[in-house]
């Protein structure tokens, strides 16, 4: 069996395209009862996953200084 | 004259009216004939074109502009000339806009005069980059679908930023942003981009880096045409998004850039996913794989019993019911048989019964008839008995003894 990553250190890029793998194999069958548990518990997870991270995303705007360093930025001070 | 009579008050300090100095001035115009009757020669800017039909613009050179304005009527045969950044000889005659205080060329006839020298700029360095394959189809590299890290070259102040930011926050939120801040119009301008685009060029955390530059005039976006610029675009190793000016704006970042977007809103939009349209695709597939599973669990079921009903088939349980009942079968079959034999015979006896009724001598008796004993002897004969013998008689319902008294 494949190495399982854990979800929580997945991107949601990642997490997105693995969700997309499992839907599609659990529809086509042809698996044992124990994988599809399997992947049916993990495919929960990652759409869980996605959803936390949609959901909980907030812009970050960072300036790049003189120095080549990132500094925060806050758009809405800068008038 | 009435323009006399304004400054004829007997008073000196009597102080005249905002508008009759403005009517005043306006007649002084009208008066001149020579600017009644005007050829201008200069470059078509800020044109705008409200819903009246009339159209307002501005004739420029290097170092001084005109506000024009071209009525609904002469729109049709000229208005077409009008356009932003072309060179132009308009004529018409000057007057002052009243409420504004304003003098403008009344424009009533519009010649070519060729391209504007920006203009001509413009087209020169267009060829001359494009003829190096610089703005080749194939040099465009796609964007990626999920951007984590978008450089932005623009100015950190002002709307275009704002713009940017509340749209990726709205869209794609789990992206960052890199802002290089640099000035975006003047001389100063194209240095500032190039050490810009220079410092986003040293990371390697980019995903792909959007120039972004509001509307305004050929000038105001003189800047993004400028063959410095252009080249260090083309030297990104990530792919460029430019979002320069209007949509009607073409600069030569934009045909250098991988992808050109209308404006800088739309570059922020044209970089990112939407984040509503990937969680309703989440949800979507949540739905999937419930489905799917569910079908799975079904069908693994339907097989389950299935396959236990042909195990049953099988088993000996199912063999030893069989037997059982075939048991049970022969056991009634059996006692059927027996009764009846049964039945058969206990005719016969009744029959044998009768028969053995018929033939017994008590039925002899019963017609009158005795049967006499001597010593439990049958007599049959009268030599079996001598005088005084003891003899037993049987009638039909009993016994009684007598004595013989003679010989016969």
């Amino acid at each position: 069996m494949k190495k399982q990553i854990k979800t929580e250190e997945l991107s949601f890029e990642a997490a997105f395209a693995q969700l997309e793998e499992i839907v599609g194999k659990l529809e086509a069958g042809d698996l044992s009862l124990d994988d599809a548990l399997a992947l049916f518990e993990r495919g929960q997870r990652l759409a869980t996953l996605c959803g936390t991270k949609l959901d909980e995303a907030e812009l970050v705007v960072q300036k790049l200084s003189a120095s080549g360093a990132l500094e925060p930025f806050d758009v809405d001070e800068e008038r | 004259m009435r323009q006399m009579d304004l400054f004829s008050s007997p008073e000196p300090m009597t102080p005249i009216t905002v508008s009759g100095l403005t009517r005043y001035i306006r007649e002084m115009f009208e008066v001149d004939y020579r600017l009644q009757d005007v050829w201008v020669e200069g470059e078509v800017s800020g044109v705008s074109r409200p819903s009246s039909g009339h159209i307002y613009f501005a004739l420029k050179d290097a170092a001084s502009q005109v506000a024009c304005v071209m009525w609904k009527a002469a729109a049709p045969m000229f208005g077409a000339l009008v356009v932003h950044g072309r060179q132009i000889v308009a004529h018409g005659k000057v007057s002052v806009y009243e409420p504004r205080g304003s003098y403008q060329l009344y424009v009533d006839r519009v010649q070519s005069k060729g391209l504007g020298d920006l203009h001509a700029q413009f087209e020169l360095l267009k060829a001359r980059l494009e003829a190096e394959g610089l703005f080749a189809p194939e040099r465009k590299r796609p964007l990626p679908e999920f951007p984590h890290r978008i450089g932005l070259v623009t100015s950190p102040t002002g709307a275009v930023l704002r713009d940017i930011c509340s749209i990726l926050s709205r869209r794609w939120p789990l992206v960052e942003l890199v802002l290089a801040p640099t000035l975006v119009q003047g001389e100063e301008a194209p240095p500032q981009i190039l050490a810009a685009l220079d410092a986003l060029y040293q990371r390697d955390d980019l995903d792909l880096i959007i120039v972004a530059r509001g509307g305004g005039s050929l000038e105001d976006l003189w800047a993004f045409n400028d063959e410095r610029v252009a080249r260090k675009l083309a030297d990104s190793r990530v792919p460029i998004v430019s979002g320069v000016g209007h949509e009607t704006d073409f600069t030569i970042s934009d045909f250098v850039a991988d992808l050109r977007a209308p404006t800088p809103s739309a570059a922020a939009e044209l970089t990112t996913p939407d984040r509503l349209e990937r969680a309703a695709q989440v949800t979507a597939w949540q739905s999937q794989l419930v489905s799917a599973m569910s079908g799975r669990l079904h069908d693994w079921r339907a097989a389950l019993v299935s396959q236990r009903r042909s195990l049953a088939h099988l088993s000996p349980q199912m063999r030893l019911a069989n037997l059982r009942q075939h048991a049970d079968d022969l056991i009634s079959q059996a006692t059927l048989a027996v009764s009846h034999q049964l039945q058969l015979r206990r005719e016969r006896l009744t029959g044998l019964v009768a028969r053995l009724d018929a033939l017994s001598p008590l039925a002899v008796l019963q017609r009158g008839y005795a049967v006499v004993r001597r010593d439990g002897q049958l007599v049959k004969s009268v030599v079996q008995v001598s005088p005084g013998d003891r003899l037993s008689v049987r009638v039909s319902d009993g016994e009684f003894d007598v004595t013989a008294r003679s010989e016969v």
